[in-house]
């Protein structure tokens, strides 16, 4: 593990290292001999694709709204239909990949700066400030994540920010517990040891030798965080509680399509495999890349 | 040992504690009450009266005091969404609908995992082990709501051999308990598979075999015992999930269950319904967690929870 931590001034070894066999390098090669790595990678990489040109891709503006077109069933003007209003699907669905990111991504950033530095106090000061982190955390455990996004919705509404804000909120507990159990047994490791020896202080010791080896397990926890606030926000917007309505979001679609699914089928089948597609896509690039840096675990 | 389970209570208590103060403090901050001018408009002696019914022109540990008062003696108030009932007898009327769903799902969900998983270990890395453990990544990534939009469309829109909701009938169950059980199933499978495999190298496996019991003797007689330990952590926790998980599943099939009424609890900002079903969770859950460490002791008595417990 040691062998990752990255001082600036040790670049060029860095490079030589790569090319021979780093961490980095040995990693890389076991993800991309991951076949559902690979098959992960190519959904996240397409739909970031399509949330990036949504608007070159998308044949039609996602809130264009024309009633004399709608409930139609999928054609070669509406690939996918139209929805009850006479808004085309596919290009809802396109941009609907916008929205998840955003969600995803922006979600996963708030739980960061919430789980970074209460980990980093937890796992580097230890004694009161670690219980009472560890306290916090147990309270946030005490009831599922779910649920307490639902009571935020209810006090604070819903709405696209208050929904990332809401997972945000709940998803920093991972990134803490993560973070500080790292810091803890690496504490532990001959290296910090030994560098605690030649006189290096603690927080040298934090900075250069702590954190950098650190940052791949959390890497991997956002990762796999995403597509849990991807399904979140899914969730919360399909019982009609989290963004509002010419918003694209592909669990609202479901939602809003529930009383007309018994005729109009395809309005709930593209929406869900979207969603079915782009859990799946990150799950595998998650577990890909937990595989692939966890040299412990690895065959 | 005592010691220990008094200490694990104490900690539920005062989990519970900080829990219904935050959530009693978030719920009363914020402008917008139930009875909303905009929504609802009165004559200013109305409202008085009202809030007055329900306490909440009280100073604010004032109300938080005599609610936690009553809820000590097992009254969380009125909801306002049905006001002839009380918080606790509408769950009391709702709940038993979830758990049955949920035990129903659990009662197919762990021995059709288990099965799974014994098919994956036994035949590892042939076709079945990659198929079984494919499908279990599935099972554990498709959200339950899209797989329960998928059955809705094949059984009850496509074939047309179920209703698409309701409640009161077995069939009622089959959807829903499938839609819920495939993450438990998937997880299962897994942990089964994983452990199976683990035990299979160790010595008194080897000896087992060395004294010319079968396969499938050392299997189900010394294998699977202890393979089956680690399901316990995983079952636990599963029994609250089913809770939460419910919340998509009574809204697609329409199932009068405690899920379904949280949703139109957080709609209607019904503060005391809100309030009494987190509190319950959280006291399920936490007590879920103690029995299962306790269990995981007893199954196991490798595991000391004393000595570990700060």
């Amino acid at each position: 593990m040691s062998a990752t931590t990255i001082h600036p001034e040790e670049t060029p070894t860095m490079r030589t290292n790569l090319r021979h066999r780093s961490l980095l390098s040995d990693a890389l090669r076991r993800f991309s001999h991951n076949k559902l790595a690979m098959f992960g990678l190519t959904i996240v990489a397409l739909l970031v694709f399509a949330a990036i040109f949504a608007n070159l891709i998308a044949p039609f503006p996602y809130d264009e709204a024309n009633v004399t077109e709608a409930l139609q069933f999928p054609s070669g003007a509406h690939w996918m239909g139209t929805d009850e209003v006479g808004r085309d699907v596919y290009s809802r669905i396109i941009y609907g990949a916008r929205i998840s990111l955003l969600v995803g991504l922006s979600s996963q950033l708030i739980a960061l700066m919430i789980g970074v530095p209460l980990g980093l106090a937890a796992g580097l000061m230890g004694g009161k400030v670690d219980w009472l982190v560890m306290r916090l955390v147990e309270v946030m455990t005490s009831l599922p994540a779910l649920m307490i996004a639902l009571l935020l919705i209810a006090i604070f509404g819903g709405g696209l920010v208050n929904v990332i804000v809401a997972i945000g909120l709940v998803a920093w507990l991972d990134a803490c517990r993560l973070l500080r159990g790292q810091l803890l047994s690496l504490r532990e490791r001959d290296f910090v040891l030994a560098a605690r020896t030649i006189g290096v202080r603690n927080r040298r010791i934090a900075v250069r030798h702590l954190l950098p080896n650190a940052i791949a397990p959390l890497i991997v926890a956002i990762t796999i965080g995403v597509p849990t606030a991807i399904f979140t926000e899914a969730g919360l917007s399909f019982l009609g509680l989290g963004v509002n309505d010419p918003v694209p979001s592909w669990g609202k679609m479901v939602g809003d399509a529930l009383p007309y699914m018994r005729v109009y089928w395809y309005l709930g089948v593209f929406p869900t495999l979207a969603i079915a597609l782009t859990m799946l896509g990150f799950t595998f690039m998650g577990d890909g890349l937990r595989d692939a840096f966890d040299t412990a675990g690895s065959k | 040992m005592i010691r220990y389970i008094l200490g694990r209570l104490l900690g539920i208590a005062l989990v519970l504690l900080v829990v219904s103060i935050v959530i009693f403090l978030l719920m009363h901050a914020i402008p917008g009450g139930p009875f909303d001018e905009a929504k609802m408009p009165l004559p200013a002696a109305a409202k008085a009266n009202i809030l007055r019914k329900y306490g909440l022109d009280k100073p604010l540990y004032e109300q938080y005091a005599r609610y936690m008062w009553a809820a000590l003696h097992g009254d969380f108030g009125t909801p306002f969404q049905s006001p002839t009932e009380s918080v606790t007898g509408l769950i009391a009327r709702t709940w038993p609908v979830s758990f049955k769903l949920g035990m129903v799902t659990l009662a197919f969900a762990l021995p059709l995992g288990m099965f799974a998983g014994v098919l994956a270990a036994t035949r590892q890395n042939t076709w079945i082990d990659y198929t079984a453990t494919f499908l279990s990544s599935l099972g554990l990534t498709i959200p339950n709501f899209v797989i329960a939009v998928w059955l809705m469309l094949l059984f009850a829109v496509h074939w047309k051999i179920l209703p698409t909701g309701g409640w009161g009938h077995w069939y009622n169950y089959i959807m829903p308990a499938i839609s819920l059980g495939l993450a438990p199933m998937a997880l299962t499978a897994r942990y089964t598979r994983t452990s199976l495999l683990e035990v299979k190298r160790a010595d008194y496996v080897r000896t087992a075999r060395a004294k010319g019991l079968s396969s499938n003797q050392v299997l189900w007689r010394h294998s699977m015992k202890n393979a089956l330990i680690p399901l316990i952590t995983i079952l636990g926790p599963q029994i609250p999930n089913l809770i939460t998980g419910t919340i998509f599943v009574e809204s697609i099939f329409r199932i009068p269950g405690l899920g379904k009424f949280f949703v139109t609890s957080i709609f209607r900002r019904d503060y005391p319904m809100i309030m009494g079903t987190l509190l319950l969770v959280a006291l399920v859950w936490s007590i879920v967690y103690l029995i299962t460490d306790l269990l995981y002791m007893v199954v196991d008595p490798r595991v000391r929870l004393d000595k570990k417990s700060s």
